[in-house]
C-alpha cells in the first residue's frame, strides 16, 4: 500500500479522484478529506499567487471571474520551478487560446503588462546613463551604441494598452482611447512604472537594444514612422531612465 | 574597503521573525527584543531590486537565517540543479547565519507544486533525503538544519516515527534540526499523539533553532480536530507551553515567530516576539 | 535628409532632450526609497512570495465555466479601433461552459 509520490500528485490536482488508498488518519482509517487540506494548499496558493501577480488582469475581471480562470490556469500551467516571483509567465499565451474569454481582445497583452512590470521589479540593478556619454560631436554619437537597463521592457500592442492600465490605476484618468499603444516600463529605483511611448519610439529603442548604432537605430525609426521625434522619444528614455551605463552591454 | 557590519556564524539564542517587506522600516527602527530575521530563500533569487537592496540593509543589523521553501529534498526524482545553485549564489552573498529547509517534496516532475507534501517514513525515504541533504550541504559548504512538517495523515507504509527518523537522519549526515514546535502541536493533535513524548523523544542536541507560529482549527470527516498550519494568527497558549517545555530542556535556542498570512502590523508582531523573549528569559 | 541635415536635427534633439532631463533628475533623486513601495499602484509589483504555511480556504473544486461578477472591464468603453478590430463585449458573455 505505498503511495508513490506521481499518484499522490496526480489526486491533488484532481479532485474528482479518490484518495490514495496508503494515506490514512491516526486511527489507521482513511484519510478523508485530511487530504483535502493539500488540495487546497495547492489550488488556494496558487491562485493568490496569480492574483498577487496579475493585478490589471484581477482588476478588469473581477475577483470571481479570475479564480474560474486560475482554477482552469492553475491545473494547466502549475509553477515550473520554485521562485513564485516568475509564476505566469504562460498566462498571455494562455488568455489568447482560452475562448471563453476571448472576447476580451485586449485581456492578454494586460496580462503581458502585469508580466512586464513583476519582471522589472526583479531585474538587475543598473546605474542610469550619464548625461555625458550624450555631450559629445554628433558624428561621434552616431556611431555610438546604448544599452536598456535590465528593468527596461517595451510591449507593443495593437489596443489602447496604456490607456487602460491607467483607467485601472489612476484616480481621474481619462477614458481609454481607440488607438494602438506603446508602452515603455521602467524602474528608475525600485518602483517600476509603465509610460506611453510616442510614434516610432518602441523601434528606436528596441534598435538600440539590439545594438544598432544610435544614428541607425534612428534612421529605423524614421522610416518606419515618419512622425518619430527623437527629442520626444530621448527626453522619456532619459527621465524614465530607460538606458544604461553599462559598458559591458556596449559590444 | 573596511566591512564594519556584523557577521554571525551561527544565530542569536534570542527571539527572532520572519520578515515580511512591509515591516521593514518599522522593524530596523523599533526592534523591540527580535535579534535576527528569517527570510524564503526563493524570494531572495530575484537578479535586483528592492529585495535584494532590502536583505542588504537588514543584514548589517540582524542576524539572517535564509529559510527554503521549494527545494523538495523529500522529492523521489533528483535535486533541482538550477535551484540548488541559486540557493548557492544566494548564501553566498547574503552570508546567512544558518541555512534550513523542510522534510517534505514540493517538486513532481517539472511542476513545483508550492506546498510542502507529505513524506512516508520508510528506509528508502531516509536513503533518499539523506543523500539530498549531503549534496546540499557539501555544495553550500555548511550545516544544514531540516524542519519537522505539520501533519494532516500519515502513510500506512510508514516504519519509522517521526523522531526516530530524524534522529536516524542526523546521525547519517551530521546535519542539524529546526524544531517547528507549532508543528508538533499540530501533528500530534492531527495524529492523536502526545506533543509531550514527541518532544522528549526528540534529538534536541541538534536543535539550532525553533519555530513557533498560529494555526487554524477544522474539523475531519469524523469530527475530530484537524489543525491547520495557516500561520495567519497569534501563537496560542499551548503552544508556548510546549515551548517552555523544550527550552526546559534543551535550554536557550534561536525562537522565531512565524507570521505569514493576514500579516498584522509591526507592533502586534513585536509582541510575539517579546512573548518569546519572556519564555527565553528563564533559560538565558 | 542629406547627412548634414540629420546631424543637425540629432544634435537639436539631443540638446532639447539634455534641457527636458535636467529639471527633472531632482524630482527622480526624491524617489530613492529601498523601505516602503511608493503608494498606489505599484504596491503588487513584487509578485507572489513564497509560503510556507497552508491555508484552511476551501477551494479546490472543480472548474467549472459560470456566469460571475464583471470587474473593470465592464466599464472600458472602447469605440471599434482604427484597424477595423471590433470593440469587446462585456462579461455577460461569459455564461458558457469550457470546452471539454
Amino acid at each position: 500500500m505505498t503511495v508513490s509520490q506521481t499518484t499522490f500528485r496526480s489526486a491533488l490536482l484532481d479532485p474528482s479522484e479518490a484518495v490514495p488508498e496508503g494515506l490514512r488518519d491516526g486511527a489507521d482509517a482513511p484519510a478523508g478529506r485530511r487530504f483535502s487540506v493539500y488540495r487546497n494548499n495547492v489550488v488556494v496558493s496558487l491562485t493568490e499567487a496569480l492574483q498577487v501577480a496579475f493585478p490589471l488582469v484581477y482588476k478588469l475581471l473581477g475577483g470571481q471571474t479570475f479564480a474560474k480562470l486560475a482554477a482552469v490556469y492553475v491545473r494547466e500551467h502549475p509553477p515550473s520551478a520554485p521562485l513564485m516571483m516568475h509564476y505566469g509567465d504562460a498566462l498571455p499565451d494562455f488568455l489568447e487560446q482560452f475562448k471563453p474569454l476571448a472576447h476580451i481582445g485586449y485581456l492578454p497583452d494586460c496580462a503581458r503588462l502585469d508580466l512586464a512590470l513583476r519582471a522589472s521589479y526583479h531585474a538587475a540593478d543598473a546605474p542610469a546613463l550619464a548625461a555625458e556619454e550624450l555631450q559629445c560631436a554628433p558624428k561621434v554619437l552616431l556611431e555610438k551604441t546604448f544599452a536598456l537597463a535590465p528593468s527596461t521592457r517595451i510591449l507593443r500592442s495593437r489596443w489602447p494598452l496604456h490607456d487602460i492600465w491607467r483607467v485601472n490605476f489612476e484616480a481621474d484618468a481619462p477614458k481609454s482611447r481607440a488607438v494602438a499603444q506603446d508602452v515603455l516600463i521602467t524602474r528608475p529605483e525600485f518602483d517600476p512604472a509603465p509610460h506611453l511611448l510616442p510614434s516610432g519610439a518602441a523601434t528606436w529603442l528596441e534598435g538600440l537594444a539590439s545594438g544598432q548604432t544610435f544614428g541607425t537605430a534612428h534612421d529605423a525609426a524614421v522610416a518606419d514612422f515618419a512622425d518619430f521625434d527623437l527629442a520626444q522619444a530621448l527626453t522619456l528614455a532619459l527621465q524614465t531612465r530607460a538606458l544604461t551605463d553599462d559598458k559591458t552591454k556596449d559590444h | 574597503m573596511l566591512d564594519n557590519s556584523p557577521r554571525y556564524d551561527h544565530l542569536p539564542a534570542a527571539p527572532g521573525v520572519g520578515y515580511k517587506p512591509q515591516h521593514f522600516a518599522e522593524l530596523r527602527a523599533d526592534p523591540g527584543p527580535v535579534k535576527w530575521i528569517e527570510v524564503h530563500a526563493e524570494n531572495y533569487m530575484g537578479d535586483g531590486g528592492r529585495p535584494l537592496a532590502q536583505l542588504r540593509a537588514l543584514s548589517e543589523q540582524f542576524a539572517v537565517s535564509v529559510h527554503g521553501v521549494g527545494l523538495s529534498i523529500g522529492g523521489e526524482g533528483a535535486l533541482d540543479a538550477e535551484h540548488l545553485a541559486r540557493l548557492k549564489k544566494l548564501v553566498g552573498w547574503a552570508q546567512p547565519a544558518s541555512f534550513s529547509e523542510h522534510l517534505a517534496w514540493s517538486t513532481h516532475g517539472a511542476e513545483f507544486l508550492n506546498d510542502l507534501l507529505p513524506l512516508p517514513y520508510t528506509n528508502a525515504t531516509l536513503t533518499r533525503v539523506a543523500e539530498h541533504i549531503n549534496q546540499v550541504q557539501s555544495t553550500l559548504g555548511c550545516q544544514m538544519l531540516l524542519e519537522n512538517p505539520s501533519s494532516y495523515l500519515a502513510f500506512a507504509e510508514s516504519t519509522w516515527s517521526e523522531t526516530e527518523f530524524l534522529t536516524e537522519l542526523v546521525k547519517r549526515t551530521g546535519c542539524g534540526l529546526l524544531l517547528d514546535v507549532n508543528n508538533v502541536f499540530i501533528s500530534a493533535t492531527n495524529l492523536g499523539l502526545s506533543a509531550r513524548a514527541y518532544i522528549e523523544a526528540f534529538p534536541l542536541h541538534a536543535v539550532g533553532e525553533i519555530h513557533v507560529g498560529g494555526h487554524d482549527e477544522e474539523t475531519d470527516d469524523h469530527g475530530a480536530p484537524l489543525l491547520i498550519d495557516s500561520h495567519g494568527k497569534p501563537v496560542v497558549d499551548p503552544v508556548w507551553a510546549l515551548l517552555d517545555i523544550t527550552l526546559a530542556k534543551s535550554g536557550a535556542r534561536p525562537v522565531l515567530v512565524e507570521w505569514d498570512t493576514d500579516v498584522p502590523d509591526w507592533p502586534t508582531l513585536r509582541s510575539e516576539a517579546e512573548r518569546a523573549a519572556r519564555a527565553l528569559s528563564p533559560v538565558q | 535628409m542629406s547627412n548634414t541635415m540629420k546631424t543637425v536635427a540629432i544634435a537639436g534633439a539631443v540638446a532639447a532632450a539634455m534641457t527636458a532631463q535636467i529639471t527633472t533628475v531632482e524630482a527622480a533623486a526624491k524617489e530613492k526609497c529601498y523601505g516602503v513601495s511608493l503608494a498606489g499602484a505599484n504596491d503588487c509589483a513584487a509578485g507572489p512570495g513564497t509560503t510556507c504555511a497552508g491555508t484552511s480556504t476551501v477551494d479546490y473544486q472543480g472548474n467549472a465555466w459560470t456566469l460571475v461578477d464583471a470587474g473593470t472591464c465592464a466599464d472600458i468603453d472602447l469605440p471599434d479601433m482604427a484597424d477595423g478590430t471590433p470593440r469587446q463585449g462585456s462579461l455577460e458573455e461569459l455564461d458558457r461552459d469550457l470546452p471539454a
